[in-house]
């Protein structure tokens, strides 16, 4: 079977980023929309291709999905056997991401032509999309760790030019680099987890560390470090990185902020492909976890479950529609992690693993589209608060059932997409962890209230007097919205089971209507709540906020997280340590450097005098000179 | 002896030949053609580089007087590089008024000094290396004192002759030691004969101070910086890079043949002539302001590190040492040839007339900038790999305090490499240099440099080409 084709994947992207990045000004701007966009077109249709060609014609070889290593080069070699490659592999989840990535990217690419009509730097938001997508593909085909890294940081980077799009307003400064540093400081912890990882294994390769052959872990199996085995820690703080990007309990401070991006970028980066990476880590890493650093794992799990039911709380209190879907995304991705947490290997107990790849992928279609028809929203009214909205339904159809159809699904009503997923996420929880699973049992209800608190709000509740009348945003907007939801009813309908799992083999897996039932029935309680609070307008959460006091401002200002942070940083870290640098770096170090430049300078006065131009000392000194070494080495040094 | 076997000695008899060739051609050009002899010249030498890149077997000739072998070939090519760049960068200099006459005797006295050197690399005993010496000096005096009629040259010329004459005294006094104690001068006869007795020590000093002054390590090198200023521009940078590299290779290629026996002697020794030599060479160079004179004291300090590579004795030594002379030709040659352009354009040679160069002659700038910023060693350029690998030498022969004392000086180095840069760069003057088109052979030789400056520095093929073809003491 021939993959060399899927280099395009990643050649196409890099070459609409340069094109539209040194000669995007030359041309209308439509141009660079017309190339990105077709660009990702030939992308998006490749991705499928090779999803039909992976998973269809090539199919299982020996009873399991085979890891193909499409093409690969040596780019840096360190030792014989610890070499950096860069490649693309193929296998169950690369190739799912990579259909995840580029059909979400070629939306919002169609998306954003209407949506960023005629702002400024057209051209450059379009060039950052693609250099975005070339960096996210390349990061889901990397062959080893390292190149991962590699695609991972330019993740970064593109993420942080995309956030921070509109860089003459400063709010939207501020969120890029907070969203920037913070990762940053994550994948610290996943550099300094990936040279762990290699030295102990002398390898990068995705294939060699989590293949069948464990002896390469032996080396450093019996080390260990403050009580936890060499892995366990490389493991943490590789999870570090994936914390970081994907927004998990306690780096998830900068998401939020980052929803000053464009709302397409929101869509595309913080719903549906960047924040997920530190999922897709996990998965690509899973075998290595699960096999010698089973303790990660359990700490993976609660950071899970707890950022999903932290973030589930703060999202019932925002007033901001972007802000509630982005904690909303939070919750969600804790539950990918939470499975991915609690997940066994082999068989059905490799459910949560397959659970976890299941919802991030339908969780792509219906959180795109939810950020999507807010998209449409805010164009129509001009403001991203709740409060500013109200009755929309009318005016807008079509965003209103897309939208509709995004919040039952993310409710997780029954014969939705994400139904399924979800249902598959409790039942791995169900049968590993009890306290988790009540505690994702309780976060399905909560989602469904704050989402319909937010739908109501929006489309219905009070009747606002606008400026302008709102109207249905134009047909290459909503046509993504349209594609976006057909993909969020059917999404579930795909045999995961069947096709990703952690071991590579098939298993049957069916609906547990023991779990399945009284999860839809919390669901619908939570849309009940929604409903008789916000479908009209009532005084009822007002009431309640003002009945819960103190705890409701602690939740609406987020548990002051940030406010946590910049304590330390500022009172304490710029204080304590950074001053006493400073000084250090000032009186000492500077004292020293300038200390030898004056000795330099002096002494260089003085021996002037040695370089008289006299031929005649020149000569003495010469002959002095070689009589003098004659002296010591052949009598003093023997 | 076969006649196939004069082909060991292939570059010298072409030198030998192109030397002839000029000869008659200056005897056959009317005064108005001499311009030819240049293109004559520069054309003749560069098939002659080409030529002795081609692989040559190994031998020795005239009962072990000649000695060839891979490395000693590649050393003479890089010689031959140097010269290449040189006569491409004289063209303009030779093409001037009162140089008209003495076209062809620039060139024939180069390559006599440069079959001089080759004989030096080649050499099997002590009469041949001695007499090659020889003939890589004289005919430099008269190359020094070739503007004679310019007091500077002319002074420079005879402080270069005085000087060598005396290190010759003391260079062949020596080797009657090493000839009276030992009773040959064949270098096979020696080597086993050599022990650490007073009278060889004796001749071992001396020769290394005779080698000293033509690489100009301190304490020895007091004549450098007068006639490197006083002598022509291109004679400079062919006493700083190829007469100087000559040496280096047959300092070296001696130490590791004849005296291998006493290296706990030589050691030492190099390794105070070595922090001697970093040390005064760049406390002179920080407060030069003469472009040439400055690069006479950098290249003193860079002596300095050579001599890092040639104490570790072994074929790692052999092969940073021509390493790290492979990319000096190149780097300061570059400097060189910029400083040459200039002073050719406008007549200015002082680091403060290179004010706001940035601004009137980008391209110079930015090639100066280069060559400054390889000889200083930063990364990525050719010239941190060059001296990375030196220390690296030192190192593994467990020189550590050494290599900490060159880490020191190079750092130091940074402060007057970078003063030229700031000059050009940042620095604001009134009266800048103005634009001037470069002459193309001046365009050319720097075309070389910079691709030198890059390519050596990212190619790895060339440095385990070297080491291949290096060799130590056994």
């Amino acid at each position: 079977m021939n993959y060399s084709y899927t280099i395009l994947i990643l050649l196409i992207p890099i070459a609409a980023f340069l094109f539209n990045g040194l000669l995007g000004m030359k041309f209308k701007p439509i141009v660079s929309g017309l190339v990105g966009t077709i660009g990702l077109g030939i992308v998006f249709l490749l991705s499928w291709y090779t999803a039909w060609q992976y998973f269809f014609v090539g199919g299982m070889v020996d009873g399991e999905f085979p890891k193909i290593i499409a093409m690969s080069m040596d780019w840096l070699q360190f030792t014989d056997k610890l070499t950096i490659r860069m490649g693309i592999m193929l296998d169950p989840i690369s190739v799912m991401m990579l259909v995840v990535v580029s059909s979400v990217s070629f939306m919002v690419h169609i998306y954003s032509l209407g949506y960023m009509k005629g702002e400024k730097g057209f051209e450059r938001f379009y060039s950052f999309l693609s250099l975005f997508s070339f960096s996210m593909l390349g990061l889901v085909v990397a062959t080893n760790i390292f190149q991962m890294y590699v695609f991972w940081e330019l993740v970064g980077i593109s993420s942080f030019l995309l956030i921070g799009f509109y860089y003459q307003k400063p709010s939207a400064v501020a969120a890029s680099k907070k969203a920037f540093i913070v990762t940053r400081f994550a994948d610290l912890g996943f550099l300094i987890g990936i040279l762990l990882l290699s030295f102990f294994t002398q390898t990068f390769d995705f294939t060699t560390l989590t293949g069948a052959d464990h002896s390469i872990f032996e080396s450093g199996a019996a080390k260990s470090f403050m009580g936890m085995s060499v892995f366990t820690w490389a493991c943490l703080l590789i999870f570090m990185g994936g914390a970081g990007k994907s927004a998990m309990f306690p780096f998830h401070i900068w998401l939020p902020d980052a929803m000053e991006g464009p709302t397409p970028v929101s869509a595309l980066i913080h719903a549906a492909t960047m924040v997920v990476a530190g999922v897709f880590l996990v998965a690509r890493m899973f075998p290595v976890f699960f096999f010698q650093a089973p303790d990660a794992l359990e700490v993976i799990a609660y950071v899970g479950g707890f950022t999903s039911l932290f973030a589930a709380i703060i999202a019932c209190t925002q007033y901001d529609i972007k802000r509630v879907l982005a904690f909303s995304t939070l919750s969600q991705i804790g539950y990918m992690i939470l499975a991915l947490g609690v997940s066994g290997y082999e068989g059905h107990e490799g459910v949560g693993y397959m659970a976890s790849m299941f919802h991030l992928f339908t969780h792509a279609f219906f959180k795109a589209l939810l950020f999507l028809g807010a998209g449409a929203i805010i164009h129509a009214v001009h403001s991203n608060v709740m409060q500013d909205m109200g009755g929309l339904r009318k005016y807008m159809p079509i965003t209103h059932i897309t939208f509709l159809i995004a919040c039952l699904t993310i409710s997780g009503v029954p014969f939705l997409s994400a139904f399924f997923s979800k249902d598959e996420i409790l039942v791995a929880a169900f049968h590993h962890n009890k306290l988790l699973f009540a505690v994702e049992y309780l976060v399905a209800g909560i989602t469904a209230f704050y989402m319909f608190r937010l739908y109501f709000s929006i489309f219905w509740g009070k009747d606002t007097q606008y400026h302008h009348t709102p109207h249905e945003a134009p047909k290459v907007m909503t046509i993504p919205l349209m594609i976006l939801a057909i993909g969020s009813i059917f999404a579930g309908y795909v045999p995961f089971a069947k096709l990703i799992t952690a071991d590579g083999r098939p298993f049957e897996s069916h609906i547990d209507f023991a779990i399945a039932i009284p999860s839809v029935l919390i669901g619908l309680v939570g849309i009940g709540l929604a409903m008789l609070m916000y479908r009209k307008e009532t005084h009822i959460p007002e009431r309640i906020s003002i009945a819960l006091g103190g705890f409701y401002k602690t939740v609406y200002n987020k548990f002051y997280i940030d406010e946590i942070y910049l304590f330390i940083t500022k009172k304490i870290i710029f204080n304590y340590i950074s001053r006493p640098v400073a000084w250090f770096d000032r009186h000492i170090v500077d004292g020293t450097m300038n200390g030898i430049g004056w000795i330099t300078l002096t002494s260089a006065k003085k021996i002037k005098g040695l370089q008289s131009g006299y031929l005649p000392q020149y000569g003495m000194v010469f002959a002095l000179a070689a009589v003098v070494f004659v002296l010591i080495f052949a009598f003093l040094v023997r | 002896m076969e006649s196939n076997s004069f082909f060991l000695m292939r570059n010298e008899l072409i030198l030998v030949g192109i030397a002839m060739i000029l000869l008659v051609a200056e005897i056959f050009t009317k005064p108005e053609k001499k311009n030819g002899i240049i293109t004559l010249a520069a054309v003749l030498f560069g098939l002659a580089t080409v030529a002795n890149f081609f692989p040559v077997p190994e031998g020795t000739l005239f009962g072990g007087s000649f000695i060839t072998n891979p490395m000693t070939v590649f050393m003479k090519s890089v010689l031959n590089i140097g010269v290449f760049i040189v006569f491409l960068q004289s063209v303009t200099w030779l093409r001037k008024e009162e140089n008209h006459g003495k076209i062809s005797e620039y060139f024939i006295l180069v390559i006599s000094t440069l079959i001089g050197m080759n004989f030096m690399i080649s050499s099997g005993d002590f009469l041949m290396m001695y007499i090659g010496l020889e003939l890589a000096t004289i005919p430099i005096a008269a190359l020094a004192a070739f503007e004679k009629f310019h007091e500077k040259s002319a002074e420079a010329g005879i402080k270069l002759i005085l000087t060598s004459a005396l290190s010759s005294g003391i260079l062949l006094y020596g080797l009657s030691f090493i000839y009276g104690t030992t009773g040959s001068i064949y270098f096979v006869d020696i080597v086993d004969k050599i022990s650490s007795n007073p009278l060889q020590t004796f001749g071992l000093v001396f020769f290394v101070a005779g080698m000293a002054f033509k690489i100009s390590l301190v304490p020895f090198h007091l004549w450098t910086a007068d006639v490197y200023e006083g002598a022509p521009i291109n004679i400079t940078a062919y006493l700083s890079v190829v007469s100087k590299g000559a040496a280096a290779f047959t300092f070296m290629i001696i130490l590791f043949r004849v005296f291998s026996a006493v290296t706990e002697i030589w050691q030492p020794l190099l390794y105070t002539l070595a922090v001697a030599t970093m040390t005064v060479g760049n406390l002179f160079a920080i407060r030069q302001n003469n472009m040439k004179r400055f690069l006479a004291f950098s290249s003193i300090a860079q002596a300095g590190f050579i001599l890092l590579g040639i104490m570790q004795g072994g074929e790692l030594g052999m092969t940073t040492v021509v390493y790290f002379m492979l990319i000096y030709v190149f780097t300061n040659l570059a400097a060189f040839g910029v400083v040459s352009a200039i002073s050719e354009a406008t007549g200015k040679e002082n680091i403060t007339d290179y004010n706001s160069l940035y601004k009137t002659n980008p391209k110079l700038s930015l090639i100066m900038l280069l060559a400054m910023f390889s000889l200083a060693g930063i990364p990525p350029v050719a010239g941190f790999f060059g001296k990375f690998f030196l220390f690296t030498a030192a190192g593994a022969k467990g020189y550590y305090i050494l290599v900490l004392i060159a880490v020191l000086n190079a750092t130091v180095s940074l402060y007057y490499y970078l003063r030229v840069v700031k000059a050009m760069l940042i620095d604001k003057s009134d009266e800048p240099i103005g634009t001037f088109k470069t002459p193309w052979a001046m365009r050319a030789s720097l075309l070389i440099c910079v691709a030198g400056i890059f390519v050596i520095g990212f190619a790895s093929a060339i440095y385990e080409y070297i080491s291949s073809i290096s060799f130590g003491i056994n």
